[in-house]
């Protein structure tokens, strides 16, 4: 069976899974039945306990659904001391339903599968030695990766049913009262850890910081949590930064950014109260730097930034050209202590951001959005999950979320060393065409033939030249030559769900 | 020389010759003039690897509407006469000779193109070169420098051997190069080839390097040696035409437009009389505003 | 052409190839370390050797690593590796 973006999907493991096949980017107005979790039944006194294998004994069991979210990213002390307890109490047949996967958990997860601890792995993705070990076979039951915005969605609908969360903090108090923005490993918003903690049968929160009760402003709220835990420390500050927080002084990717930002300027959306979403990355933040000077020139405020925040994106709001951020995650220091102290600056959790089960999440608000890609294909397909060599080394993140902005620009550089990033078929189709509105290169932009008004009004910007998607493919190919086609074997190691919970791609085992 | 004269020389960017990184990418930045270093950018121990590279890339690469330069290594170097043969058989459109000081060393690069274009069956002329003055004695041979050959192109001002070889350094205020300028200036023009002015490479220091582009565009300079591409935008923003210019221009233009049809020889505007240098300048702003993307498809000046 | 001497060219950086030739019996042998040999690794092979072929080079170890060159940049690094190898003095004209 092939779905709508042309992908053969496995048929024998569709049906045993239950699932349907991509076919459209909308949504619809369909009515959801959301689940609720079990509650045990608590006055608190007795929530504080100082051992993580007590805990693990008390919650978990062989089958179960764990969950952790990724805020600390690389500097995450937590993950390794829970999972360490977990492999070392002999519990089997786990399902490992992380917000996102960093790659300081890589190496404990493949000791967790091959110890037989870990059978199932749901992600937003995964890197590194761990993506290269599922994607040689290493895991026998296909991982199934879900953007943030779905994850919220298939853990209100229960298709992630979370038996114990544990989620590191670095403040709480003895019953529970938490957030991400005061202590010595502070990352600002938990608005992925938000999900878990609402629809987790048992939250178990770990911190080295014991507040005051009642802790305030509290994130996570004692009515949510069963144990809190206290441990020695639960990250490291210095590694919680995503590191690609300094501006960009590569000419190509400052030229990439230059041109993002002239599309931005000439497109219709760019008035008194846009809103918009850029991302990490150096080129991200160039382009944060350009729009600034461009909202200032031409006297234009945005009414929102939206999703992953970093500090450009804070200084923005200090200067009163962005009215409010609404904050899902932070990518460094600044943006995390901007959360802090200015009110403007909204926590919000993944469904509020990006759900597409709802009564109307951000990203439906989203004007523009600038997203990255490893390959772009002739039909706007956009891969972020494998690499060229076909491994699993990405993440969707918000990706397909955000696409859904009414300007989603996609930014990167036509080809990489040896590398086509325009391509004639993505590897593995993570956000479908139909989302993505214009690709920026280096060399020039490319516009989705279905946006004949966005062909009218960009076709003209000045050093902006335009170039048809099959053309800036064949620019590519003609640099870097045509490289010999990847081989897989027939077996399935990874299911990517579309943010409705439809399969848009499957990725197979490399032939090595 | 007339084609020589008109091409826009506002941004040669330096490209460093043994990186193969900077090479390849050296076209998507836009620049008038690409010059590939073989000289100080490079090693002793890479002058051969890097003359084969950008030989390699020449043959392959798409540059686009760039002009294409070297610069080869002096004339008292070893490597000299490899890298004039090997730039000349690549088909390099402008050799560029460091440490020019004096008519000769260009006739002798000339022989020495001419010489390659002969062995390698590339008619004989077809190679420019260009000089850059780095000296005192080179500033003073200016004139002659500038007229030594019909293959000159330009000149080139290179600060930091000059204020070097003048006892003093780079400051702020560009006192100390006055006199270079001027003189590598008004040499290019008597000859009728292009003038650029010196590298600015401290990054950090945008209002510095805008402030001195200001001036040599004030002066009357093609353009500037660069070593950034994030300078190519600053460069091209400060030669750009301003609205009052364009328009002004566009009369001009029409009026001669309006002599053609009426087969008058006289160029006549507001009942006046229209020089030629008038002419000259008309052009030479339209040529600008095209290129800085100031006019719509018909011509006309666009709003920003 | 014998190979006089073990000669290197080409960097480690983004985009280059490093090329070493030793000198060998059996004809030309390439160990080749690249990021994209799935999808390039005979094409720089094949650059490589005909490169030799036209320097009549035709015994000799290549260890090549590469990271994302192009063409024009893997046949650049063979001739000056060669170059050096061969111990000449002045550009094989014929070959560039």
């Amino acid at each position: 069976m092939k779905n709508n973006v042309k992908r053969e999907l496995p048929a024998e493991l569709m049906a045993a899974l239950n699932y349907k096949g991509f076919e459209s980017t909308d949504i619809g107005h369909p009515d959801i039945q959301r689940v609720a979790p079990k509650v045990h039944v608590t006055t608190g006194e007795d929530k504080v306990v100082d051992s993580i294998v007590d805990v693990v004994k008390a919650t978990v069991k062989d089958g179960m659904t764990i969950s952790f979210h990724h805020h600390f990213r690389n500097g995450d002390f937590v993950f390794n001391q829970v999972m360490r307890a977990i492999i070392d109490e002999g519990i089997q047949d786990l399902t490992l339903a992380p917000s996102s996967l960093t790659g300081i958990m890589n190496d404990m997860v493949v000791e967790a599968i091959k110890a037989g601890t870990v059978t199932n792995i749901t992600s937003s993705g995964m890197r590194g030695s761990l993506g290269d070990f599922v994607s040689h076979g290493g895991l026998k039951n296909p991982v199934i990766f879900r953007s943030h915005g779905n994850r919220a969605r298939a853990i209100e609908h229960g298709d992630i049913k979370i038996d114990v969360a544990f989620l590191g903090v670095p403040n709480a108090d003895k019953l529970g009262n938490a957030n991400g923005m005061a202590g010595k490993a502070v990352f600002g918003s938990l608005g992925y850890a938000l999900m878990d903690a609402q629809y987790a049968d048992q939250v178990v929160l770990l911190t080295d910081n014991l507040a005051t009760y009642p802790n305030t402003p509290a994130s996570i709220k004692q009515t949510q949590v069963d144990y809190v835990v206290k441990i020695d420390q639960v990250g490291d500050p210095d590694k919680i930064g995503s590191g690609a927080t300094r501006f960009t002084k590569d000419p190509k990717e400052l030229k990439i950014a230059q041109t993002v930002n002239d599309v931005i300027v000439n497109s219709p959306y760019f008035k008194n109260g846009f809103s918009f979403q850029t991302g990490s990355g150096g080129a991200a933040l160039a382009v944060t730097r350009y729009l600034r000077q461009a909202m200032l020139d031409n006297q234009i405020k945005a009414s929102f930034a939206l999703g992953g925040i970093t500090k450009p994106t804070t200084d923005l709001l200090a200067e009163g050209l962005v009215d409010k951020i609404m904050d899902v995650q932070d990518f460094d220091r600044g943006a995390a202590e901007s959360m802090q102290s200015n009110p403007n600056q909204q926590e919000i959790d993944a469904s509020w951001y990006a759900d597409p089960d709802n009564k109307g999440a951000m990203v439906d608000q989203l004007d523009v959005a600038i997203l990255s890609a490893l390959e772009i294909d002739t039909d706007y397909n956009v891969n972020v999950m494998s690499g060229s060599d076909g491994v699993i080394r990405g993440a969707i993140g918000g990706h397909q979320d955000a696409a859904t902005a009414k300007l989603t620009i996609i930014s990167a550089p036509l080809v990489r060393g040896r590398l086509a990033t325009i391509v004639p078929a993505v590897t593995t189709v993570v956000t479908p065409g139909d989302s993505i509105d214009v690709v920026v290169t280096e060399y020039g932009i490319a516009i989705n033939p279905q946006r004949q008004d966005l062909i009218e009004a960009l076709s003209h910007v000045p050093g902006v030249p335009v170039y048809t998607i099959d053309q800036l493919q064949q620019l590519a190919e003609k640099k870097v030559g045509t490289p010999k086609p990847l081989e897989f074997t027939d077996r399935t190691v990874a299911m990517i769900e579309y943010r409705d919970g439809t399969i848009i791609d499957t990725i197979k085992e490399v032939k090595d | 020389m007339a084609e020589n004269e008109a091409r826009l020389r506002r941004t040669m960017m330096f490209v460093p010759g043994n990186n193969p990184a900077m090479v390849k990418d050296a076209g998507i930045y836009g620049a008038d003039s690409i010059m590939f270093d073989l000289e100080d950018a490079v090693s002793m121990a890479e002058k051969d690897a890097a003359r084969i590279l950008v030989y390699e890339a020449l043959q392959t690469q798409d540059y686009g509407q760039a002009e294409l330069v070297v610069r080869v290594n002096g004339l008292d170097t070893e490597y000299y006469h490899d890298d004039v043969k090997a730039m000349v058989k690549a088909g390099i459109d402008v050799i560029r000779l460091p440490k020019v000081e004096s008519a000769d060393m260009i006739q002798t690069l000339e022989e020495d193109v001419a010489a390659a274009e002969t062995e390698f069956g590339i008619p004989v002329g077809t190679t420019h070169v260009m000089a850059a003055i780095e000296s005192a004695k080179g500033v003073l041979n200016a004139p002659a420098i500038a007229a030594a050959s019909d293959r000159m192109i330009g000149v080139a001002l290179s600060a930091e051997d000059y204020t070097t070889d003048m006892k003093t350094h780079r400051y702020p205020d560009g006192a100390e190069l006055e006199f270079a300028r001027n003189m590598v200036l008004h040499a290019a023009r008597a000859a009728g080839v292009a003038a650029f002015d010196t590298v600015f490479t401290n990054m950090a220091d945008p209002d510095g390097f805008y402030r001195e582009t200001r001036h040599i565009h004030q002066l009357g300079f093609d353009g500037k040696s660069l070593v950034n591409p994030r300078q190519i935008a600053m460069v091209n923003s400060v030669y750009e035409p301003t609205k009052d210019e364009v328009v002004k221009a566009q009369k001009v233009i029409a009026a001669i437009e309006e002599a053609r049809i009426k087969g008058s020889g006289v160029i006549s505007m507001n009942g006046q009389m229209v020089d030629r240098p008038v002419v000259l300048r008309a052009q030479r702003v339209m040529q600008l505003a095209e290129v800085s993307n100031l006019l719509d498809e018909e011509g006309n000046y666009l709003e920003k | 052409m014998e190979i006089k001497t073990t000669a290197i060219a080409g960097t480690l950086e983004s985009s280059d190839i490093q090329i070493m030739l030793m000198a060998g019996q059996d004809g030309i042998q390439i160990d080749l370390e690249s990021d994209v040999i799935k999808q390039f690794g005979n094409q720089i092979k094949q650059v490589i050797t005909t490169t030799l072929q036209q320097l009549n080079i035709d015994n000799v170890k290549v260890r090549a690593v590469d990271k994302g060159a192009l063409d024009c940049v893997i046949k650049a690094r063979t001739i000056a590796a060669a170059q050096r190898a061969l111990a000449q003095t002045t550009p094989a004209w014929e070959v560039l």
